[in-house]
Formats: structure tokens, sequence, C-alpha cells
């Protein structure tokens, strides 16, 4: 309590507020825990809810992290008795949903930081039994060859698009009026040289779709490491994992270092080593709009050997749908060694059509020869 | 920081949300709260949500209730300070360079440069709201030149200097989150995730917005709606298209067609993808019925 003595007393149990949601993860600026104080003031406050209210608008924690903000308020305000009542609730819908839809997590057990207290996470817990989820710790490994080439040789060789924002240049396509201007008033009003403008190469939207299941086990390992290399090396990367749920894992995997970030990652994912639902995987990350647009116009890679258990038309379905979004779509699988290859499981035989590339995902030095290589022409 | 109270007679949430009712909107009490605090402490007020939740009509209501103009500036990859800011009329400077002969003139005076949106809102800030609509489309550059703006309210133009706001501006941002924002960005607004309305709240949604829909043709859009968002469709039916869907069926009824047919003919304002509309095809029959019931 002394680290702000001089606070009225009032005050104390907000700022103590925001401390705790620091301690969960939550970014919060300075600025806005005034904007917090100054907000409650404000609204009255006329009760706990105002009090509420204010902090969703002020210290916005993102909407996939409401309900861990809810109940970090809950907690701090309201005190632990309410809590368990709500939590018995929470955890049913939970199971409900489980049985209709694919689960999504964005925002998982504890995420990044430390996890909260114990009851607090009893909800999230209560839910995963359900699927017998495993977790998965990974050890330390030095960079490979391979990740060490792909970190080395990402920034310049891989797929670029024209962007729409324009740069100077000896010949384009625009005249550079301000340029042009400026050298010309130099000049008493003549223009020497019509400067030019040309639209600026960016590098093009990637997302990684990586299959965490059991089948996969000795791969995916590998596969998150060369995720982060690749999200460390460019911008606009999206990564997700799936088997029995789709996760997404870009935000863990942001994270500098590497043991970290993959340390993150494990922690976000709960369905290691697990069944395979790869179509109804593929079908909700295409239906939540947010994720379907990362795919448009986009580089997306999936790693998988493409052993679906599930529905094969559902798989065939979203995959139809993806290759039409995205640049170019590539399938990379263990099952493909050689250049002449040809699919032998159901699955990969339905989806063959629609993929431009089915390639050797067996190595990393494989996968990364393969992202790689993009660029050039299409192969199918 | 300027704290107000009162902004246009408007001193508490519940007011805000009065007033926004006054002006064709239906607030809930997250958005009137967020709203009310976004005008109060004199911070723009970032709203994100899906598509089609009312973002942009929020910004047009607030505008409405505080009676300023609204003032648009829709985002776009490459959107750059000359199509936010201001513009510099080269021609007219050229030539004005041309004509002038032996006299010395300021070719970066006031008759030389273009307001664009951003920079009409310092300049008018007691009579304005700016929209910025859809900022996760403008890339991280623009986003990064945003920051001091919305910050401070000024902004540099090498050529004149600084230009900064005499009052506050009510700045209203929108996104539909296909990235994220940075983090300085959202720290220095007010936030507010709009969710799909409840039930209730979207068929008066409806009621308010087409006064030709009868409240039981609201509720069964309202509930056949509600049932569409659950399916995994690759593009969820908005507000705007459940208010489209009301309207569209009514006037077919008025034209002859019997009640779950006028519901079934015009699901196309309501589902504008082919293969969702082949997806829910098979169902469509029962799903009205079980609605409409």
């Amino acid at each position: 309590m002394s680290e702000a003595p001089q606070l009225p007393r009032a005050a104390r149990a907000f700022v103590l507020f925001v401390a705790l949601l620091r301690a969960n993860g939550f970014a919060i600026a300075p600025e806005q825990t005034t904007a917090f104080l100054e907000a409650i003031a404000l609204l009255g406050p006329g009760g706990p809810e105002d009090v509420r209210q204010a902090g969703l608008a002020t210290l916005a924690p993102p909407p996939e992290r409401r309900a861990a903000y809810d109940l970090l308020f809950r907690l701090h305000f309201l005190g632990g008795e309410e809590i368990r009542g709500d939590e018995g609730e929470d955890g049913d819908e939970d199971e409900d949903e489980d049985e209709e839809v694919m689960r999504l997590q964005e925002e998982g057990r504890g995420d990044e930081e430390p996890p909260l207290a114990d009851e607090a996470n009893a909800s999230g817990e209560m839910a995963l039994r359900a699927e017998a989820l495993a977790e998965r710790r990974f050890g330390p490994s030095g960079p490979s060859d391979a990740l060490r080439r792909l970190a080395r040789e990402a920034p310049s060789r891989l797929p670029r698009r024209r962007g729409h924002r324009r740069m100077r240049a000896r010949r384009g396509p625009w005249a550079d009026l301000r340029r042009t201007l400026r050298e010309s008033a130099r000049n008493d009003g003549e223009v020497m040289r019509l400067g030019r403008l040309k639209r600026r190469a960016r590098p093009r939207k990637m997302l990684l779709l990586i299959d965490v299941s059991g089948s996969m086990k000795a791969r995916s390992e590998d596969n998150l490491r060369l995720a982060h290399t690749l999200l460390q090396a460019t911008p606009n990367v999206e990564v997700f994992t799936f088997g029995t749920r789709l996760t997404r894992v870009t935000r863990a995997l942001r994270l500098k270092r590497r043991e970290q970030a993959l340390a993150a990652a494990a922690n976000l994912v709960s369905d290691w080593d697990g069944g395979t639902r790869i179509g109804d995987a593929l079908q909700a990350f295409l239906a939540v709009p947010r994720f379907g647009s990362y795919a448009r116009g986009a580089v997306v890679v999936i790693l998988s050997d493409g052993l679906e258990r599930g529905d094969l038309s559902a798989l065939r379905e979203a995959v139809v749908k993806l290759s039409r979004r995205a640049w170019r779509l590539s399938w990379l699988t263990p099952l493909a060694v050689g250049s002449s290859f040809v699919p032998q499981t159901e699955a990969l035989i339905a989806i063959r059509r629609f993929v431009d590339d089915m390639v050797d995902g067996g190595s990393s030095a494989a996968v990364v020869a393969h992202v790689l290589s993009l660029r050039q022409r299409r192969t199918a | 920081m300027a704290v107000r109270g009162t902004i246009g007679g408007i001193d508490s949430p519940e007011a805000l949300e009065k007033a926004l009712r006054a002006a064709y909107y239906l607030a809930d009490e997250g958005i009137a709260t967020a709203a009310y605090l976004a005008l109060a402490l004199g911070k723009p007020l970032l709203l994100e949500g899906a598509p089609g939740v009312g973002k942009t009509e929020a910004a047009k209501a607030i505008a409405a209730v505080l009676g300023r103009r609204l003032i648009r500036l829709q985002c776009y990859e490459g959107i750059d300070a000359s199509a936010a800011l201001y513009e510099w009329n080269y021609p007219r400077q050229m030539l004005a360079i041309r004509q002038a002969g032996d006299e010395t003139i300021d070719i970066y005076g006031e008759t030389f440069l273009i307001e664009r949106p951003m920079l009409a809102t310092l300049r008018a800030p007691d009579s304005t709201v700016l929209l910025i609509d859809e900022i996760d489309r403008s890339d991280q550059e623009f986003e990064a030149f945003l920051l001091e703006f919305l910050s401070d309210f000024q902004i540099s133009i090498p050529e004149r200097g600084t230009v900064r706001a005499a009052g506050r501006p009510v700045v209203v941002l929108t996104s539909n989150r296909t990235r994220d924002l940075h983090e300085a960005l959202r720290r220095r607004c007010v936030y507010h995730w709009i969710d799909y309305p409840t039930a209730e709240r979207e068929a008066r949604i409806i009621m308010m917005r087409a006064s030709s829909v009868a409240e039981a043709t609201a509720r069964a859009v309202v509930a056949a709606i509600g049932k569409l968002r659950r399916e995994p469709l690759s593009k969820a039916p908005g507000v705007a298209e459940a208010v489209d869907w009301a309207e569209a069926a009514t006037l077919l009824n008025k034209g002859g067609a019997r009640w779950p047919d006028a519901f079934k003919r015009s699901i196309g304002v309501a589902l504008k993808d082919e293969e969702d509309l082949a997806f829910i095809a098979g169902r469509l029959d029962a799903l009205i019925a079980e609605a409409a019931a």
C-alpha cells in the first residue's frame, strides 16, 4: 500500500485494480489510469456497474479478454463470494458450446503471463477437461541451419505485392508535384526536371496454419519454431495452430526470445497431439470474418499431413474457399517425399486440385526451401 | 487534461442515450457511457466491432446530437497526409510563380492550401465531428502519423509551422478489426467494442429505422438473424442487413407474397454470399418457420 501514499483513500482501490490488471498481462498506460479515475469521478459513480463501464472504456481490454477483465473486476471489487456462484454457469455454457462448434482460442489459459489465482482459472480448466487436452513443454534447442537461413533471407526473398503508397523513383507513372515545385521555385519557376513517383513494393501477407495433432507430433515443435523465426523476420505474418481446436498464436510468437515465445504459444494451445478435424478447423477459421480476411490475397501455407478424421466434404469445401481467397495456397505434408509424389490418402486426393503446391514438409530445411521459393513463378 | 462535465447540455450517459435515441440511434449502456466519457474527457472515441453493427451510424448520431457537421475520412491502404491533412495547390503555385515576375510572393500562403478532413477539424473544433472510418484499412505508417494528431490535436505543416486546435475536437475512429491496432493508438482513445445488439434491442432498432415494418415482422427477422449469426457463415448478417430484410419482406408482403414466402424470397438482402446461401438453403424453410412461430 506504500506505493501511492498521496492518493486519497477512495482512489486507492481503483489504482490497485489497475495494478491487478497489469499483473495479469493487460497493457495499461499511466495516462489510461488517469482517464479511468476521471471517468469514475464523472460517472458518479452510481455503483459497481459504473466503475466497470468506466474501466472498459478507458482501460480498453481487448474484446477476447473481456471475460478475464470481468472476472478480475468481480474478484477485486465484489470479493470471492459472488464468483463461485457465477463460475458454475460459465463452465456449463462452455461445455455446451464444445459439442456443437469448433472452439476458437485466442487468449487461453494465462496467455504469456503468470496464470490467475487458482479459483479464477477453474472454469477454463473445467471446460478443457472434456477433451482430455494435453500440454507441451519445449526443450531448448539452438537455431538450426534451416532457421538461420530463413531469418537471413526471408526479408528479401518472400513474395511481395505492389503497395498503394508512392515513393520517389527515376521513372514511374505519376509526377511528383511537390518535389518538382520545390525545385522549380529555386529556378524562378522553371521546371528543369519532372520528378516521378511509383508504387512501393510491400511484403505480402502470410498465413501459417500448423497442424498440432498426434500424427504430426514429430513436426509440430519444429514448425512452431519456424513460425517464430518467420514472424520475427517479416511483418504481416499470422500463425494459427489446429487439431481439434483452432488457436491463434500470433501474439505469443511476437515475443522476441524464442524460448519465451514458444512457451507462451505452448501454453495457449491446448490440443497438442490429439485428433484432427482439419475441415472443421479451417471452416471455423473462415467463419470468423476477422480471421478470414487474413487469408485474402495472402500466401497461405498449411503444414499438415492431411490425415482427416472428420468430414471430408467439410475439408474440401474449406480448401476451395481458402484457395479462392489466397494468392497462393501451399500444402506441406511430411508424406510428400520426392518430386514424383502422388497423394494416397483420401483427404489429400480430394483437395489436390485446389492447392497450388503440395510438397514435402517433412523437415525444416524442406519447409524453409519452399517458403523461400514462393516468390518465383507458380508451379501449379 | 480538460475535463468538461457537460457538452451541449449532456451531463451523463443517460442524457446522451436519450439524445441519441432522439437522433434515431438506440445505444446500449456501454456505448452511451463510452461516448459520454470520450466527450467529457476530450479524448477520441475508438469503436470496434464486426461489420454492420452500427459503428459509423453511432458517429453520425453523435454529430447530430451535438448539432455539428460530420467530416468523414474514409481510410484505405496508402492513405497519406495529402489525402488526410492538407495538400498544396501545385498548379496554382506554379502559375503564381510565373505571374509574379520580379515581385516576391509567398507560394505557401493560405490561398494555395487545400484543406483535407483533419485540418478542417483542427480549424473548426467546435462545429465539427471528425469520423476516421475503418482505420484498420490504412497502413501502419498512417496509424503512426495519427498519434500526434490524436494526443495533442496538432499537426505540423513544414512550410507553415504547427496548427493547433483551439478546443478539443470530437473525433470518432472505427475499426473492423481486420488487424490489431497499435497499443499506442488504443491507449489514446476511449474504447468500446460494439457487439451485436440483444434481440429485444435489435427489434426496436428495426422498427425505429423502418417505420413500415410491423412488430411481429421485426421480431421474426431478429429471431431468424440471430440463428443465422450462429451458423458458420463467411459473412454474418449485421444490423443493417436485419433492417433491410425486414423492410424487403414487408414490401413483398404488401405486393401479395404470403408471409414465410416473403422472408424466403428476400433472403438476398440478408445473406450476400453465394456459398452462404447454398449452405443455408436446405434449412432455410425450417429456420424461418421456427423464427416466425
